[in-house]
């Protein structure tokens, strides 16, 4: 069965028929081709696929498309600046060489992303705490909190 | 692609029990970050489902004015721990909420399935038993109210009927009011890991805060389900904030808990923490209520 859903993503307006049985991750892969959006364990305990929705980090991949009626989604995709411009999270990752496979990353960003745009200054600690919804399997941590400590 | 044979969206809570009744083989889905999981894994596969995620009336904290905090089970944890009720009367639920998974997890999951689970280790279960929290349950033929204690019938069983939903977790002003408490998780990792064992402490001291007027005292995976520990809270009712009341809640507890062996943890291991951690997080609970620990 197939619904249409009404939601902005990356600020613009759309309209999508999705399966009702889809995670929020498989649309915006498959029917949005926002690639950024990685599947990792698929069961809510990477973090890879995690999107910004209503301004919160949620794993996309345990949320069903359906549920995205009406929200607002953002993507590594929305990040780009208006020139093609990386944000300063993206960035401050590319000088903190934050970023060994990459597969990771995408996801990592989106959380930094809300971190940095709360306004607050976690300390270290508070980071690693604020990022401990992602696995990075080439155990790069230590450069990924200190992009994101960069990025504040 | 999850395995749903069919999904049906309430709107409202009466709608939810419409949907129910017209589909009586239908599960019923919150957050999704327990029952996804299960249709992953093949456990619900081919399931019907009725999704209350969208019920806004089951979100959200509010105060009575009797004093009683009416918490919307479809309110995630993320927000329990940021809502100004909680945090003023009852900072411990906040806490014990804040060591769920991740914060993506934090933002998803919800109180109400957390306890409609009904396993032993949720981290919100252990602090709702220590505030006796009473759980407003509706159906076809109106509301119910079960205390918390009752709703969990064993291992993975609530007391939830075909066509029932949770729609409402009530604390009342004497359980909280003058209580202060703390909740530990103890797991192998610090975050995205389930509590080997979970133990929280709510106490209320005299006036002059050297003796213990009342305690609460719950555990998780210290038995197939969330328990309450009524011989230790009667063993210290009245007695003096010494090192011998630490001894005292160590040994009484170990009397009543039934741990077991699982591939986390051995039961010796959790008899240990069982008593450690009582003593720990009652230790701490005192020192929030003003109370002094002399050596």
């Amino acid at each position: 069965m197939t619904k249409q859903i009404k939601c902005i993503v990356n600020g613009n307006v759309v309209e999508v028929h999705v399966d009702v049985r889809e995670s929020l991750a498989d649309m915006l892969r498959n029917r949005l081709y926002l690639t950024s959006v990685k599947k990792g364990c698929e069961v809510g305990e990477c973090g890879a696929c995690t999107v910004l929705i209503d301004g919160e980090s949620y794993d996309s991949c345990i949320y069903l498309a359906i549920w995205a009626e009406g929200k607002e989604i953002r993507t590594v995709e929305g990040l780009v600046g208006p020139n093609g411009e990386l944000s300063t999270v993206q960035q401050a990752f590319i000088d903190e060489a934050a970023i060994q496979c990459g597969f990771c990353t995408p996801g990592v960003i989106m959380s930094a992303t809300e971190i940095v745009e709360k306004g607050t200054k976690p300390s270290r600690d508070e980071l690693r705490r604020l990022l401990s919804g992602h696995i990075c399997r080439c155990t790069g941590y230590q450069n990924i909190i200190n992009a994101v400590e960069k990025s504040l | 692609m999850y395995d749903i044979e069919k999904i049906h969206e309430a709107a409202s809570v009466a709608e939810a029990v419409e949907l129910l009744n017209a589909h009586p083989a239908a599960k019923i889905i919150a957050g999704g970050s327990d029952v996804l999981i299960k249709i992953r894994e093949g456990k619900m596969a081919g399931c019907e489902l009725v999704s209350i995620f969208g019920i806004d009336e089951l979100k959200g904290v509010k105060l009575e004015a009797d004093g009683t905090i009416v918490i919307g089970p479809v309110t995630s944890f993320s927000n329990i721990t940021k809502d100004p009720i909680i945090q003023k009367y009852i900072p411990v639920l906040g806490a014990a909420v804040d060591q769920v998974g991740g914060p993506q997890i934090r933002n998803i999951g919800t109180i109400g399935g957390n306890i409609s689970n009904g396993v032993t280790s949720a981290d919100s279960a252990s602090t709702l038993f220590a505030l006796d929290a009473k759980l407003e349950i509706t159906g076809p033929s109106g509301i119910r109210k079960v205390a918390i204690q009752d709703y969990y019938t064993g291992p993975g069983k609530v007391d939830l009927k075909t066509v029932e939903l949770l729609t409402a977790i009530r604390i009342e002003k004497s359980s909280y009011d003058g209580f202060s408490g703390h909740y530990i998780k103890y797991a192998m990792r610090n975050a995205m890991d389930i509590a080997t064992l979970a133990c929280v402490a709510t106490v209320k001291l005299n006036s002059a805060k050297d003796s213990i007027e009342e305690m609460h005292l719950a555990l998780g995976v210290a038995g197939p389900i969330p328990m309450r520990c009524p011989n230790t809270e009667n063993a210290v009712r009245g007695k003096k904030i010494d090192k011998s009341l630490f001894e005292l809640v160590g040994k009484t507890v170990l009397t009543e808990v039934n741990p077991r062996t699982s591939w986390r943890a051995s039961k010796e291991f959790r008899l240990q923490l069982v008593e450690e951690l009582s003593k720990r997080a009652l230790k701490q609970a005192i020192i929030f209520a003003g109370g002094v620990l002399h050596d």
